[in-house]
C-alpha cells in the first residue's frame, strides 16, 4: 500500500510529470519506502503493458471524408429546421381557412359545424400538450446542456 | 474562432481539421467501437457548430467541444448498457449486462496481454476510463487533461491513481494474473 501523501507524486513520477525538486524529493522517499518503491514497480510494468495498445488507424478516406460528413448533418439540420417551420406554419394557415370557411358555408349544418369544430379544437390541445410535455422533458435533461 | 462564431463553415472546417482525429480516438477510447465512434465525433462537431456562440471569448474550442463529445459517448453508453439490459431481460437470462468492450477490431497488433489490457480498460468506469484514453491514446499532459475535464491537476493525479489501481485489480483477477502478468 502506497503511503497516502505520496499517491499524486507517484503518478507524476510515474509519467515524469515532476518539476526536478518535487523529483528529488520523492526518490529521497522511494530509498526509505519500500512499499512505495513496490507500488512504483508494479505501476511501471502496468503503464509499460498500457503503453502498448494502441487503436487501430481507420482507412485514409475516413480522414478525406470526415470534413464533408459534418457538413452535410449541418446542411441537412438546416433543412430540417426550415422544412418543419414552413410546415408549422402551413399547417396553422390551412386550419384557419377551414375553421373560416367551415364557419361562413351556410349549405353545413350547425351540428355538423359544432362537431367539426369541437375536433379540431381537440386535435389542437392535444399538438399544444404533447408539445409542453416535451419541452418540458427537454428541459430537464440532465444531458441536453453542454458544461462550458 | 470569431468568424466561427459568425458562423463561417470555412472557418469551422479548420477546427475540424484540427481536432477530428483526437475526436475519433477519444471516442473509440471511450466507447470502443469504430462506427459509434466516427459518428459520435462527427455528431459532437455538428453540435459544436450550432452552439459555438456558448465559448467564451478567450477560452480554448477544444476543452469546450470535449465536454460534448463526453457528454454524447456516456449518454450512447448508458443507451447501449439499457439495450443490453432490455434484451438480457426479455430472454431471462440472470446474467448482468456485458461490461463495455472493445471490438476485435479497434487495438493494433492484438496479441493475449493487450486483449486483456483493452478488456480492462473497457470494464473501468466512464470516469477512469476517460484519465486513461487521455493519458495513454491522446498522450496528453496532465495539464492538457485537467484543462479538459475543468478541473485542477490534483484531480487528474488522483483519478489517474485510481484508474490504474482498478486496472490493477482487473488485470490481476483475469485468470489469476493472466498473460500481463500482474
Amino acid at each position: 500500500m502506497v503511503c497516502d501523501d505520496h499517491k499524486d507524486l507517484l503518478m507524476g513520477y510515474l509519467d515524469n510529470e515532476l518539476g526536478e525538486e518535487q523529483r528529488r524529493r520523492f526518490e529521497e522517499h522511494l530509498s526509505g519506502c519500500p512499499d512505495c518503491s513496490r507500488e512504483l514497480e508494479d505501476f511501471k510494468k502496468l503503464k509499460a503493458i498500457t503503453d502498448e495498445v494502441g487503436l487501430a488507424e481507420p482507412e485514409d478516406r475516413i480522414w478525406q471524408d470526415y470534413w464533408s460528413g459534418i457538413y452535410n448533418r449541418i446542411e441537412r439540420g438546416i433543412g430540417w429546421i426550415m422544412f418543419s417551420v414552413a410546415a408549422i406554419a402551413l399547417a396553422i394557415y390551412a386550419g384557419f381557412r377551414v375553421i373560416e370557411q367551415l364557419i361562413e358555408d351556410p349549405s353545413i349544418e350547425i351540428t355538423l359545424k359544432i362537431g367539426l369544430l369541437t375536433l379540431i379544437a381537440g386535435l389542437a390541445i392535444l399538438f399544444v400538450s404533447i408539445l409542453r410535455e416535451r419541452l418540458y422533458f427537454w428541459k430537464r435533461d440532465r444531458y441536453k446542456d453542454v458544461r462550458r | 474562432m470569431r468568424r466561427c462564431r459568425g458562423g463561417s463553415r470555412e472557418a469551422f472546417e479548420v477546427f475540424v481539421n484540427k481536432y477530428m482525429k483526437d475526436a475519433y480516438f477519444i471516442a473509440l477510447g471511450l466507447v470502443g467501437n469504430r462506427e459509434d465512434a466516427l459518428d459520435l465525433s462527427q455528431e459532437a462537431f455538428v453540435r459544436a457548430y450550432r452552439n459555438i456562440k456558448q465559448v467564451k471569448p478567450g477560452r480554448g474550442f477544444f476543452p469546450w467541444f470535449y465536454q460534448i463529445l463526453k457528454n454524447l459517448c456516456i449518454s450512447h453508453l448508458r443507451k447501449r448498457k439499457h439495450r443490453r439490459a432490455g434484451s438480457l431481460d426479455v430472454e431471462g437470462c440472470p446474467e448482468p449486462a456485458a461490461a463495455d468492450e472493445f471490438s476485435p477490431d479497434v487495438v493494433v497488433g492484438k496479441n493475449e496481454v493487450k486483449n486483456e489490457v483493452a478488456e480492462a480498460i473497457g470494464k473501468l468506469d466512464a470516469k477512469h476510463r476517460e484519465v486513461i484514453v487521455l493519458r495513454h491514446f491522446r498522450h496528453m499532459s496532465y495539464e492538457q487533461i485537467a484543462e479538459a475535464l475543468f478541473c485542477n491537476k490534483g484531480t487528474v493525479t488522483s483519478r489517474l491513481y485510481y484508474a490504474r489501481k482498478r486496472l490493477k485489480e482487473l488485470l490481476s483477477t483475469e485468470k489469476g494474473g493472466g498473460a500481463s502478468g500482474l
